[in-house]
């Protein structure tokens, strides 16, 4: 299918994007486009106007800042999957990108927009979450600092509300112990995940400390697994899939059964807990 | 509001001054404005590939890049790479290897295939290749003469062997 008509807009600076929103409340953001295009060409979404951030250089830059790596909103998937700076602070991202669609999307699709969609199927919320990281929103009344916590609210919401724009996201220099775990399946390379997983903690002698389980694919937004997380804690992993029956409510859909889900989420368990016992 | 907008960019080299409804995709302003057919529109949605076109040099989705935001930009469809000759090795193998039935998603399939062998360092293995071209859909095939063909051109592309 082909769009509903809209006006188009290039915003000219972070401030003037802000403004053009302000003027449209059903007005969207148009970073990389890989998920907004297809919903706007299957009249999913058929807004008044799209505001064009893709001219603001100063989103698109990777930087080192008080303990924190800084990625720019418009930081393009491809561009962090090369970036040596991403590699070396945020292995997770680096382990996790590759499995986001195809090369040809990734080399449009955006850091931000993945974050700002929040689609629960998607792997860079899960990885946030997991990592403690810090979402930037620059709306009306200036810059605001949302935590990866507060910021998935549900199906596709986000903390971000009308005239805001998901500006960057800040993740927390990794410490010489920390470990990160990732894993997905899907039915072919690049699809969504049916059930994903990303995961962060701290070695601790011979145990893990300050697990972060985050499941990606089975609710309506990235979801912690706090029991699981505890019983690896105790170094226990077959308590930690069970805790699974009380932690994940998964779905059936056309892909695969919610007891499907919630084996294959156990199968994933298992397999990053194996990752996180050993550094990247 | 949705007025056309006046875009100036180059395609196949050539400079092109166009008014378009924002609306309009990448791919279908290619089409139908300016009728370079070779790239295809199947899914509308970025899933199959067909509408594979270059913009400033890297492949993107041709259904999921508005005409209107190529303003500036270069873009490269499959008319201009096969006239350009850089993948006539790539077309000779496709051909030889029976690499397409239809052809409907071929053109797609060339621009994703150049990418990774420009930008690999060496020949690209079978699982590498197979994997770059997992955002291309061909439904004649079964890929194994694509990937066949890919490798081939892949492994000449080094040259002879030392």
């Amino acid at each position: 299918m082909k769009p509903a008509p809209f006006a188009y807009a290039k915003a000219r600076s972070l401030d003037h994007a802000v403004t053009l929103l302000d003027g449209a409340p059903d007005a969207r953001v148009l970073a990389g486009g890989q998920s907004l295009v297809p919903a706007l060409n299957m009249r999913l979404s058929t807004p008044s106007l799209l505001v064009d951030i893709n001219g603001l250089p100063e989103l698109g830059e990777v930087s080192r800042r008080d303990g924190h790596i800084e990625i720019g909103a418009l930081v393009r998937h491809a561009q962090a999957e090369r970036s040596a700076a991403v590699a070396q602070l945020a292995p997770l991202l680096a382990r996790a990108i590759p499995h986001i669609a195809h090369p040809a999307i990734r080399n449009r699709g955006t850091i931000g927009g993945s974050i700002a969609l929040a689609d629960p199927a998607a792997e860079l919320p899960a990885c946030l979450l997991a990592l403690r990281a810090e979402i930037e929103v620059t709306g009306r009344a200036g810059a605001r600092t949302v935590p990866a916590d507060d910021f998935f609210k549900g199906l596709f919401e986000t903390a971000l509300g009308p005239g805001d724009v998901l500006s960057a996201i800040r993740v927390p220099v990794p410490r010489s112990d920390a470990r990160f775990g990732f894993a997905e399946l899907a039915r072919r390379h690049g699809d969504y995940a049916l059930v994903g997983l990303a995961a962060a903690a701290t070695a601790d002698g011979g145990r893990l400390a300050d697990v972060r389980l985050a499941f990606f694919g089975v609710g309506d937004r990235p979801t912690r697994t706090r029991r699981a997380e505890a019983a690896l804690e105790a170094g226990d992993r077959d308590a930690a899939v069970a805790a699974l029956q009380h932690d994940l409510s998964p779905h059936t859909d056309v892909h695969a059964s919610a007891a499907t889900r919630r084996h294959l989420a156990g199968v994933l368990l298992r397999r990053v807990a194996a990752q996180l016992d050993s550094p990247i | 509001m949705t007025d056309r907008v006046r875009v100036a960019l180059t395609v196949n080299g050539e400079r092109v001054d166009a008014e378009v409804e924002p609306r309009q995709n990448l791919v279908d302003f290619l089409r139908e404005e300016l009728q370079l057919t070779g790239s295809h529109v199947g899914c509308e949605h970025g899933v199959c590939g067909a509408c594979t076109v270059r913009v400033d040099g890297t492949i993107v989705r041709g259904c999921l890049m508005l005409a209107v935001q190529c303003d500036g930009a270069s873009v490269e469809s499959i008319e201009g790479l096969s006239d350009s000759g850089d993948i006539a090795d790539l077309q000779a193998a496709f051909c030889e290897r029976n690499a397409l039935q239809c052809g409907f998603c071929t053109p797609g399939v060339l621009l994703t295939a150049q990418e990774l062998l420009m930008r690999s360092d060496g020949a690209p293995s079978r699982d590498q290749i197979r994997e770059h071209l997992s955002g291309n859909y061909c439904r004649c095939t079964g890929y194994q003469a694509i990937v066949d063909a890919i490798e081939a051109v892949a492994l000449a592309r080094q040259g002879p062997a030392r």
